[in-house]
């Protein structure tokens, strides 16, 4: 690479948390200014824009939460997917593992015939392995056969919207739903409790609060996630060192896959008390995870923070569509603009880059 | 090969090659200097020492005043290292300026003119060759007199340790590598493995440390067989393994020292209460072994990529060496290292073996294999040619047996 002559670039030993920190808000600053453009050329000034979708989000009570209904799933997806990212495994699948783990969690609700406190528990166990299966699937395929995992976790989210679309409109089909593709609503026994006049779901906020830590201690603190983050930054000393590349890869595709399991289940269990039509389930809550995960750059208890951010986003997406009538999709326009950004940003986390003087 | 020559170059006509008389351009500077080549064998097919002519021919046949060759022997048996330099004397005698980059001191004193000592980056001097010593070099190149003849125990041999019986192993190509070698290794004994890289070595160092699969043969270890079994079960019964590759495979550069001298004994009990690591163990260990083996860092919580080669493999050391080892397999241990990190290597690994442990030296340095082993066994094409006793052995020799002339006799 040859950079001009008035230009300076210099590896850096480590970054720093401070210049983590700096370098992500200026991503994140690049792609609110990049995203004031769209607002702009949709006839709505820039800072007209953020600030409704900053009022909307956190000014009012009924906003924040929206903001956190938003925040639980990104949250345990986040969470998941840091944990996956450390051993270089680049799960793209985690909207199919969060339907996965709604339709266990269906079946758990609807045709299980458990009764009483135990269903919410057994919805949450179901809700977990299902994700988890569906994301050992390509976690075999590469440790076994070194296929790509971005293309099998990616691949495998449409199978598992087109099994939900399956579910819903043939054997599932609710009986009572007057010939809607649903299935019938949820018994109260098996409805997560939520927050008075909300659809804060706080049994599975608490929850992913718990995994954040649960998942923090796992990666820095326990011999499997020594052995993760070996996987992850070096896998020849891993392989050098005895480290099972396969038990690892198994491992965290069990957690990443489970993780988004829990947050389907929370979805049809504490939002929609039905399944319903996958694009209403998920709005894309696996995709924006790995922003929310990357962000946090990989560490579990910073998803806490990001997912926050980005339930903010989300929940602004709605107020900016109804009241300035703008299209929801600009949101996602700005998710892929913090990811450019992000990714473009690493090269400052390693690289100091300064003018030269003469 | 004569597309790799006129790589990058803007050659022939228009958007077509002048392939014939590329050939015959070649041709004529092979001929010149006595590189015997053929300029349409696919360059994969090529030997090293062959790949490094035509990477001579190449810098000839665009018209080099200068040939900057840097380590350029390490690959070569003695015999194609008295090729390549008179090869290079021919090329100074037409005119021609060569820099010739290497931390052998006997090239040093054998090719070159003038001779510039670097150390971290500053010139130290620049001697003329013809008034100046290899010893004066060393002292230069450390800043201190280094000994060169090793202060070497008498060798206390004791139970055989390691036996490979007939082994066999492919290399990445999943050509064959090792053709059935076979030897022995005792207490208290160094065996160097000799030959010119690329014969075998790297993938006996991997099959005896459970990284590569044995396709046939044995490999004892004690009484136990220890064929193909796991890197982590082989590793647990005594075995250390300093790797080629330090920085690749011998340490993970984003982690600290402290974690990377974990590297194997983090699941082990003094290391660890249940799943959880014993961070306070590991703190205590790391300090200890920073002291032992002189790594010098600001803590034991810097990273491993910013430590310097000599102190990377002095940590590799300290890991490998902290379970008292009955069997070390050393690749290259000293390669790359500067005078006194390479001296304080062969210190360690000597006390090593007086402590008790067999040792398999695998190195290119063949004054390194001599000074430091009791037995030399050389490699060639994946077979044994030999093995002679360190003190009987000669240079000469060696150099034939590492061009694939069998030993008779030998043990």
């Amino acid at each position: 690479m040859h950079a001009p002559s008035w230009l300076c670039i210099e590896r850096r030993p480590l970054p720093s948390g401070r210049t983590i920190l700096t370098v992500s808000v200026i991503a994140i600053v690049a792609a609110f200014v990049v995203a004031g453009i769209f607002f702009a050329l949709f006839g709505v000034p820039p800072i007209e824009a953020y600030g409704t979708i900053l009022r909307g989000a956190l000014g009012s009570w009924h906003g924040f939460a929206e903001t956190l209904r938003r925040a639980i799933p990104l949250l345990l997806i986040g969470v998941g997917l840091t944990v996956a990212f450390r051993a270089l495994f680049w799960n793209i699948g985690a909207d199919g593992q969060l339907l996965l783990g709604t339709a266990a969690a269906t079946w758990v609700a609807l045709f299980s015939g458990l009764h009483g406190p135990i269903v919410i528990p057994a919805m949450f166990v179901a809700g977990f392995i299902a994700g988890a299966l569906w994301g050992l699937i390509p976690a075999v395929l590469k440790a076994k056969l070194g296929i790509n995992d971005v293309i099998t976790t990616l691949m495998m989210n449409y199978i598992a919207m087109y099994l939900i679309m399956w579910l819903i409109h043939g054997p599932w089909k609710g009986p009572t739903m007057r010939g809607f593709a649903y299935t019938d609503k949820f018994p109260p026994a098996a409805q997560i409790p939520t927050i008075a006049g909300t659809h804060v779901h706080w049994p599975t906020l608490v929850l992913g609060l718990v995994l954040a830590v649960a998942a923090y201690v796992l990666v820095n603190r326990t011999k499997m996630g020594f052995e993760i983050r070996v996987v992850g930054e070096n896998p020849h000393a891993a392989r050098f060192a005895g480290i099972s590349q396969l038990k690892t890869t198994l491992v965290v595709m069990l957690i990443s896959g489970g993780l988004a399991g829990l947050a389907g289940v929370g979805e049809v269990a504490g939002v929609h008390m039905r399944l319903l039509d996958p694009n209403q389930i998920s709005m894309g809550y696996g995709y924006t995870a790995i922003i929310v995960a990357w962000l946090a750059r990989k560490n579990p208890l910073a998803v806490i923070i990001t997912a926050l951010f980005f339930g903010i986003l989300m929940a602004g997406g709605d107020v900016i569509k109804v009241s300035l009538q703008l299209p929801f999709q600009l949101i996602d326009v700005f998710n892929g603009l913090i990811m450019f950004f992000l990714i473009g940003s690493e090269l400052l986390m390693h690289y100091k880059i300064s003018l030269r003087r003469r | 090969m004569e597309e790799n020559i006129i790589l990058g170059l803007d050659e022939g006509t228009g958007p077509f090659l002048n392939t014939r008389r590329t050939r015959k351009k070649i041709r004529k500077i092979a001929g010149d200097y006595g590189m015997a080549v053929n300029p349409q064998v696919k360059a994969w097919q090529l030997a090293v020492g062959q790949q490094q002519r035509v990477e001579i021919i190449k810098a000839l046949y665009r018209d080099a005043d200068i040939l900057i060759m840097d380590e350029p022997t390490s690959v070569l048996t003695p015999q194609e290292v008295d090729q390549l330099f008179s090869t290079l004397r021919t090329l100074v005698d037409d005119g021609l300026t060569i820099i010739f980059i290497t931390h052998k001191l006997d090239e040093v004193m054998e090719i070159s003119d003038r001779v510039t000592v670097l150390r971290k980056g500053k010139t130290i001097a620049t001697l003329d060759t013809s008034e100046t010593s290899k010893p004066e070099l060393a002292e230069l190149m450390v800043g201190r007199a280094v000994v060169f003849r090793l202060e070497k125990a008498a060798g206390q041999r004791g139970d055989e340790v390691l036996r490979v019986d007939g082994l066999q192993a492919l290399n990445d190509r999943a050509l064959p590598a090792l053709r059935g070698a076979s030897f022995t290794l005792s207490e208290g004994e160094i065996l160097g493995i000799a030959g010119v890289s690329g014969n075998g070595q790297s993938e006996l160092a991997e099959v005896l440390t459970g990284l590569r699969h044995a396709t046939g043969g044995r490999v004892l270890l004690g009484d136990e067989e220890i064929t193909n079994r796991s890197a982590r079960a082989i590793a647990d019964r005594g075995v250390a393994h300093v790797p080629a590759e330090r920085i690749r495979m011998g340490t993970v550069a984003n982690m600290s020292i402290r974690e990377n001298l974990m590297l194997k004994s983090y699941r082990y009990r003094k290391f660890s209460h249940g799943m959880f690591l014993d961070k306070n163990a590991a703190n205590e260990k790391a300090r200890q072994a920073m002291i032992d083996y002189q790594i010098s860092a600001p803590s034991d919580e810097t990273a491993a990529k910013l430590l310097s080669g000599g102190n990377i493999q002095r940590l590799v050391l300290a890991r490998e060496f902290a379970g008292e080892p009955r069997l070390i397999i050393a690749a290259h241990p000293t390669y790359g290292l500067d005078v006194g990190a390479t001296e304080q290597v062969r210190q360690v690994l000597l006390k090593q073996r007086e402590r008790g442990a067999a040792i398999l030296l695998i190195s290119e340095d063949l004054e390194e294999i001599m000074s430091m082993s009791d037995r030399i066994l050389v490699l060639f094409d994946g077979e044994v040619m030999g093995v002679v006793a360190a003190d009987e052995a000669k240079i000469e020799t060696l150099g034939l047996m590492m061009a694939g002339t069998r030993q008779s006799g030998g043990e």
